[in-house]
């Protein structure tokens, strides 16, 4: 009996690592990778995964009951995924035992790694502002970049949290760039339209998706490339069509 | 002169962007390396008047070298470093022409900054995937020697 509850601990553990990963924006083969070496230094031989960026489905062998785990949401956060990767590291080199790293998964899934707001605001301002001389820019331009940049992503963080919809944020984020671009113009603050509006616009821009996308497929995980693919497809959609529609006016 | 100021600037945006994506902190500094050694690499063959297909490609090409390279350093998944890396190379200025000109109702000018925003995205791409694959086949070749000496000594 004890047994069978000490083995139920260790699937529980390879899953939210798993998804953990997944939800953090770690790559497919990451994912399945870090599973079954997890499961592997824990006897499991015959484990299989099977992983796509909406679930997880985990078999740990031929007796064991296969185990799926859903996977609502994803975001980018480097960090936990480093995090993850040191424990399971950990757990396959014999430092820790499966209970020790449960809890530590558990504890990790509570804790909020990102920088504060404010400081994520400072960082969007001083990229849009890099970017923008980066890209030909002048220098006049950059104080105004700077500010949209900061607030585009400021509403960009405030619709996501409100709404949970991913797309119809950023498609807000950068309406607002492009109409706080040509105000910015109109009152006589700036010198060029287009270079604000690019500058402003980095910081939405899907960077991991792309990366991603990519090398799943060059991993052979087809589904979850696909699928990212479009993700990234989608968010540079909705990006230009915010623009789009200020620039139609 | 303007090398210097290109290269500040790009280490701070992709640093930058190493916060926005919450990169771990003791690894931001390096995020901004990498950044700056892609673009830097862009920046030169641009200078020569080489394509910007080629410039990007191989400006992606350096930043996932030094991120294989970071990453068995600081023991960390390489996306770490290479995600940020590679944002200062993403042809946003093509995108944005491209869209004005659906706007403007100029669907050939826009179909032509659209290949051009897909080939470009397609050569970063392409120098992510040949870097890795090269250095998988220097780090087997090192291991297997190390592995032959070993064996002989």
């Amino acid at each position: 009996m004890i047994e069978i509850a000490q083995e139920e601990l260790a699937i529980d553990c390879f899953l939210l690592a798993g998804r953990l990963l997944i939800q953090s924006g770690a790559e497919t083969y990451r994912a399945e990778d870090t599973m079954l070496r997890m499961a592997s230094s824990q006897g499991f031989t015959d484990a299989q995964s099977f992983v796509t960026p909406t679930g997880i489905i985990f078999s740990a062998g031929h007796k064991r009951p296969t185990r799926i785990a859903q996977i609502a949401s994803r975001t980018t956060d480097l960090e936990k995924i480093a995090v993850v990767n040191a424990i399971s590291r950990r757990l396959t080199s014999g430092a820790i035992t499966v209970g020790d790293a449960y809890e530590e998964l558990l504890r990790l899934e509570r804790t909020n790694l990102f920088f504060p707001v404010w400081v994520q605001l400072i960082a969007a301002a001083t990229s849009s502002g890099c970017f923008l001389i980066l890209f030909n820019g002048k220098w006049v331009d950059v104080p105004s970049a700077m500010a949209i940049g900061a607030f585009g992503y400021l509403i960009y963080l405030a619709m996501h949290s409100l709404t949970r919809v991913k797309f119809f944020a950023e498609f807000t984020a950068s309406l607002f760039i492009g109409v706080a671009a040509m105000l910015v113009l109109k009152a006589g603050l700036g010198a060029q339209l287009d270079k604000i509006i690019i500058g402003s616009v980095m910081p939405l821009v899907p960077g991991l998706a792309i990366t991603n996308a990519v090398r799943d497929l060059m991993a052979g995980h087809f589904v979850s490339g696909v699928a990212k693919g479009m993700e990234a497809l989608l968010t540079a959609f909705a990006i230009g069509a915010g623009i789009a529609l200020t620039l139609s006016f | 002169m303007d090398w210097v100021y290109q290269g500040v600037l790009s280490f701070i945006g992709t640093a930058s962007f190493g916060v926005i994506f919450n990169a771990p902190k003791k690894t931001l500094f390096h995020c901004g390396l990498v950044g700056m050694c892609g673009w830097l690499i862009y920046f030169a063959f641009m200078q020569k008047g080489v394509d910007a297909v080629f410039a990007s490609f191989a400006g992606a090409f350096l930043i996932a070298i030094a991120a294989h390279l970071l990453s068995r350093r600081f023991k960390t998944p390489m996306i770490v470093f290479s995600v940020a890396g590679i944002i200062p190379l993403v042809p946003g200025g093509l995108a944005y022409n491209a869209m004005r000109s659906i706007v403007e109702n100029d669907y050939v000018e826009s179909t032509q900054y659209g290949a051009k925003v897909f080939i470009i995205a397609g050569a970063i791409v392409m120098g992510l995937v040949f870097a890795e694959v090269l250095m998988q086949l220097v780090f087997r070749a090192i291991r297997k020697r190390k592995a032959r000496m070993i064996k002989a000594g």
